[in-house]
């Protein structure tokens, strides 16, 4: 039996079983790890000794029956932005390349106390900005379907660890599309929960206005089961949502009939790839031949969610990226004349360009004679969005649509024209801006086989509908690993 | 919108980044491009909308001003670039 293929529930099913150890299913990762991460590298850290001792503590608390959940003894990966006391926290930027936290964020110790074994951090692009995992200082990951491919991004490392089978499940976090995109590129599951669902405390702020933890995994039961381990309220967070926790494994019902579902025609409109949009129509085909009432509509808005993002994700990140100066904790230059000049040198050296960038233009937007002509022009284009999605919400229950208009691009197609790669988050950045819940699930694959992404969007707080949808859909479709883990023998 | 030197300057300043001449050049094209492509928000008649920073209500959010993190001062100066007796090492900042 080869435990890699089994889903986190699965595998946490044979554990509880005492069919399979804590120590087993933990080697069983690294194994897989030491196969293939000189490849597709979708760790920035690997913590083996960790992992190891983890192991034999969390199986006798499995065994003096005092850790009885879903997801006890079962490995996972967390992305490099959420910190955990005592482990290497990069962000995979160079300026925090030898920081080690203090503390644990909420969601990585709510898994903690659920009985995961941490394997390890995973690579993204650096501070979560880009689209491709192409912009970690620790070297790009690879596709798993086609290591000519970039996985997406910014959690590319925990989409591509979880399709490679390295681990069963990983955290991600979402800013503008950073769960949704990576997992529709890498043909696994991934949800962005209402903002608020789960603490940001320990996550390393990119835009705090829209950053949001969720799970990437093999499978909607997978992911529902994740958010009942990672969504609760904490007193850590200010913006954490009094009523955070849920039973969202409950939503897992094979059953959508009568379950009024959208499609924004300004979805299909330019620029999306034929495989795509037909892939995700089909799939509205299957849901409403299981007794989905599904039509089109007019959405709205959908061409300024991109122009809006980018300035208040930007004025955010020149906020939150101050605080990397050289002074507490990273990296400081060797040679500098004064205290502003350390200040200067140590950022100009420690973030990468497209980082530079961001916090250049958040820095403009929000400075004094822009400020209200980018700045609150685009909090007050978020106040339209929101209410389109308002409006579309009073008549359906779940909006479906493609992850990104295209499939997973090759390595160095994106990264020469930044407005294009932007162009490619579409589909998901409005989703922040109104704080939605999203899901992203396999609905296909285009031409050169490369997987095509589900989006289905539910109003605040109604992360269950979304589930309960894109269940059903998972009920007609079998999983599909990337062949090149068959090629390889594994 | 055309990007001037002494405006890249000023964000350098803002951003506390210390650009090559070779970034200088690239950062006013990219800002120059984006400012155009975001001006597209122009087109939206916005007069009369509220400027939402939270996608719902939130409030402030308040609790009892009780200290209840411990002294932690020796691992948090662990990650410190400098240290000295048991502050944060940081240049001369006025003479």
């Amino acid at each position: 039996m080869d435990l890699m293929r089994l889903t986190a529930v699965e595998l946490g099913k044979k554990i509880k079983a005492s069919e399979v150890s804590v120590m087993e299913a933990t080697k069983a990762c690294l194994d897989r790890i030491h196969a293939l991460e000189s490849e597709y590298n979708c760790f920035v850290t690997v913590d083996e000794e960790g992992a190891l001792k983890q192991a034999e503590e969390i199986q006798k608390r499995i065994d003096a029956g005092e850790l009885t959940g879903p997801l006890a003894g079962v490995p996972v990966a967390i992305k490099d932005n959420m910190c955990i006391e005592g482990m290497l926290t990069t962000c995979s930027s160079k300026i925090l390349s030898n920081f080690v936290p203090t503390y644990t964020a909420t969601a990585v110790q709510c898994l903690r106390d659920a009985g995961a074994v941490i394997i390890g951090k995973t690579n993204m692009d650096e501070f979560a900005m880009g689209s491709t995992t192409e912009t970690s200082y620790y070297g790009i990951t690879k596709n798993p379907w086609d290591t000519n491919r970039v996985p997406g991004g910014s959690s590319g490392g925990s989409a591509a660890a979880v399709a490679a089978e390295e681990v069963p499940y990983a955290l991600g976090s979402d800013t503008g599309g950073s769960i949704r995109q990576p997992a529709g590129f890498c043909g696994v599951t991934g949800i962005k929960p209402t903002y608020g669902r789960v603490s940001r405390y320990g996550l390393i702020a990119y835009g705090s206005s829209l950053d949001q933890i969720g799970p990437l995994a093999k499978d909607v039961t997978d992911c529902a089961t994740i958010l009942d381990a990672i969504c609760k309220h904490d007193d850590k967070d200010s913006t954490s949502y009094k009523d955070a926790a849920d039973d969202f494994t409950s939503a897992l019902v094979d059953d959508v009939k009568g379950m009024k579902i959208g499609i924004p025609r300004d979805y299909f409109a330019e620029g999306i790839d034929e495989d795509v949009k037909n892939s995700v129509l089909q799939a509205a085909k299957v849901l409403e031949a299981r007794g989905a009432i599904v039509e089109e509509f007019d959405l709205g808005m959908v061409e300024y969610a991109i122009p809006a993002y980018y300035i208040i994700a930007s004025a955010e990140a020149s906020s939150n990226l101050e605080r990397f100066d050289g002074v507490k904790y990273g990296y400081r230059t060797d040679k500098f004349t004064d205290l502003h000049n350390m200040y200067k040198k140590t950022r100009s050296e420690g973030f990468g360009p497209e980082v530079k960038r961001r916090i250049m233009l958040g820095s403009f937007v929000l400075s004094s004679g822009y400020y209200d002509a980018y700045y609150v022009k685009a909090l007050k284009t978020k106040a339209l969005i929101k209410k389109a999605f308002d409006d579309a919400f009073a008549k359906y229950d779940v909006i479906l649509g493609p992850v990104a208009p295209t499939t997973a691009l090759k390595v160095g197609e994106s990264l020469s024209d930044p407005i294009k790669m932007y162009l490619g988050d579409i589909y998901t950045v409005s989703v922040n801006l109104a704080g939605l819940p999203g899901i992203s699930l396999p609905c296909g694959y285009d031409k050169d086989g490369m997987p095509i992404g589900l989006q289905l969007l539910g109003q605040t707080f109604d992360e269950k509908s979304i589930i309960r949808a894109a269940y059903a859909y998972e009920c007609t479709r079998e999983y599909k690993r990337p062949a090149q883990l068959e090629e390889r023998g594994l | 919108m055309t990007i001037t030197d002494e405006t890249i300057d000023y964000v350098g300043i803002l951003a506390k980044l210390e650009l090559s001449g070779e970034e200088k050049e690239q950062a006013k094209k990219d800002m120059s491009n984006m400012l155009e492509y975001v001006g597209k928000l122009d087109e939206l008649d916005t007069d009369n909308v509220e400027a939402m920073s939270h996608a719902f209500p939130v409030r402030n959010v308040f609790r009892e001003d009780n200290v209840t993190n411990g002294d932690d001062r020796e691992n948090l100066l662990k990650n410190a670039p400098e240290q000295k007796d048991g502050c944060y090492k940081v240049p001369k900042t006025f003479d």
